[in-house]
């Protein structure tokens, strides 16, 4: 049988049908920021970005750029009416305090229990650059991967040991990929679902690791919260 | 009397020596206090130590210091952009050294400073390559309650050069939007913080709820033209 990868913008829609009304969420630089787009119509989520504001908006017309006013990635952005600024100290302690409820992140690879590698390829002679990805990493209540599943090559980002320089150790919850959403337990890896048209046993060849079944497990992230 | 206000950028910033650590404010476009690093630049210190978020852009601000080859290291969570050039290329070469800290334990080294902590330790960067030391050995790590945490000390800065939007004579400082960013905490951390303002006002001029650095931590302020830069500091291109 065949199946059809989610493209990107299905993939922002599928991690924003998880965000509750009320929600405290940072995205992350690159592919997360999509899921701003695709929040459900009638909740209200209150966007953090690590450079001191709650209630971050969409990006403003063009010409009405403030470049006091930007985003974790410098791009010029707004803020909602209910919005707050505030320093880079008490920004992060929102974070490594666990105030913010999700934080959505790209990765270059998960492991089966939650390892996350997202900072740097390791590759000599690049320059390491680590922003906010540790602290973001290990401070959510609940840190969630958007990422395709494979590589360029055909090699799964999900893995049972990282090889690339580690970000935080067991600290993402749930994988967002353009094949299949998986939650990350001290177990081992867990289905919550996948593209029509891939079997399981398809999933876990592609993964090379198993993947317990879905049954009985709750989805959305309300009803997985205790 | 209490007179804070200096009245040009040289001013504000004589004294500064070799061999400085010198704490510089701004994120991305926001909050750079470019016309005091250009004062930096012409006072001539040299062998100094740079604490940003970044590692500079183009050829201006901090950039430009590096490149007049006055930074001897450079501690900092996010050296890599599209225009780092200059920084690259003197981290290529061996010219200059870099501390990579993440960003929260940045802003938190420097929290601790200002606040007189000896040391904390920090859920960010356990089992990382970052909990090490320079030397590669591993920094002082502990479990409480059953959680991993490794030991990070305070940045002390001689000296603290920051932007803020309004200030007045006793250094009361407050910021605009988002380039309030490491301003605060870096105000707090220094021997001596010399802010950049766009309006100085009389005193009480600020509303003491909208004071966001009480004078305390603030020894010069300098107000510099709006003109010369677009609102955070930067051409709208950079």
């Amino acid at each position: 049988m065949s199946y059809t990868r989610r493209t990107k913008d299905e993939l922002a829609r599928r991690v924003a049908q998880d965000i509750h009304d009320g929600a405290y969420v940072n995205l992350g630089i690159g592919q997360p920021t999509l899921v701003a787009n695709h929040l459900p119509r009638g909740i209200e989520v209150v966007l953090h970005s690590e450079n001191g504001i709650l209630g971050m908006g969409p990006a403003p017309v063009a010409g009405e750029e403030d470049y006091d006013l930007i985003n974790a990635g410098k791009q010029p952005v707004t803020l909602l009416a209910g919005g707050a600024y505030f320093h880079h100290a008490d920004s992060f302690g929102m974070m490594r305090g666990g105030h913010l409820d999700i934080c959505v992140l790209g990765a270059f690879q998960v492991s089966a229990t939650g390892d996350l590698a997202n900072w740097s390829t390791g590759e000599a002679g690049s320059i390491p650059a680590v922003g906010g990805a540790m602290d973001l990493a290990v401070g959510a209540k609940q840190t969630w991967v958007m990422m395709d599943l494979l590589t360029r090559n055909g090699q799964s980002k999900v893995v049972s040991q990282c090889s690339y320089p580690l970000t935080g150790i067991a600290c993402v919850k749930r994988i967002y990929s353009d094949l299949a959403t998986l939650s990350c337990t001290p177990e081992g890896l867990r289905l919550i679902d996948k593209v029509d048209g891939l079997s399981h046993a398809a999933l876990e060849a592609l993964v090379g690791l198993p993947i317990a079944a879905a049954d009985g497990f709750a989805r959305t992230h309300q009803q997985e919260t205790t | 009397m209490i007179q804070k206000i200096a009245a040009s950028v040289a001013e504000a910033l004589i004294g500064i020596e070799d061999g400085a650590t010198v704490l510089i404010g701004g994120f991305g476009t926001a909050g750079v206090p470019v016309e005091l690093i250009d004062g930096l630049i012409d006072l001539g210190a040299r062998e100094l130590t740079v604490v940003n978020n970044n590692a500079g852009n183009g050829e201006q601000g901090l950039a430009r210091l590096l490149q007049a080859g006055r930074v001897r290291k450079v501690i900092c969570s996010f050296p890599r952009a599209a225009d780092s050039y200059v920084f690259d290329a003197l981290y290529r070469s061996g010219r200059i050294a870099l501390e990579l800290v993440p960003q929260g334990n940045l802003a938190e080294r420097l929290r601790a400073a200002g606040a007189g902590i000896g040391a904390f330790f920090t859920p960010t960067g356990v089992g990382t390559e970052l909990a090490n030391n320079a030397d590669g050995s591993p920094k002082e790590a502990r479990v409480i309650d059953g959680k991993a945490y490794v030991l990070e000390f305070p940045i002390v800065g001689d000296v603290a050069l920051i932007k803020a939007e309004r200030g007045d004579r006793w250094g009361n400082l407050s910021y605009r939007k988002a380039a309030r960013n490491f301003g605060p905490v870096m105000a707090t951390a220094a021997k001596r913080t010399i802010a950049s303002v766009y309006d100085i006002v009389e005193l009480g001029g600020i509303d003491p709820e909208d004071v966001v650095t009480p004078g305390i931590h603030v020894s010069a302020v300098v107000q510099i033209p709006r003109l010369a830069t677009q609102a955070g500091g930067f051409k709208a291109t950079a």
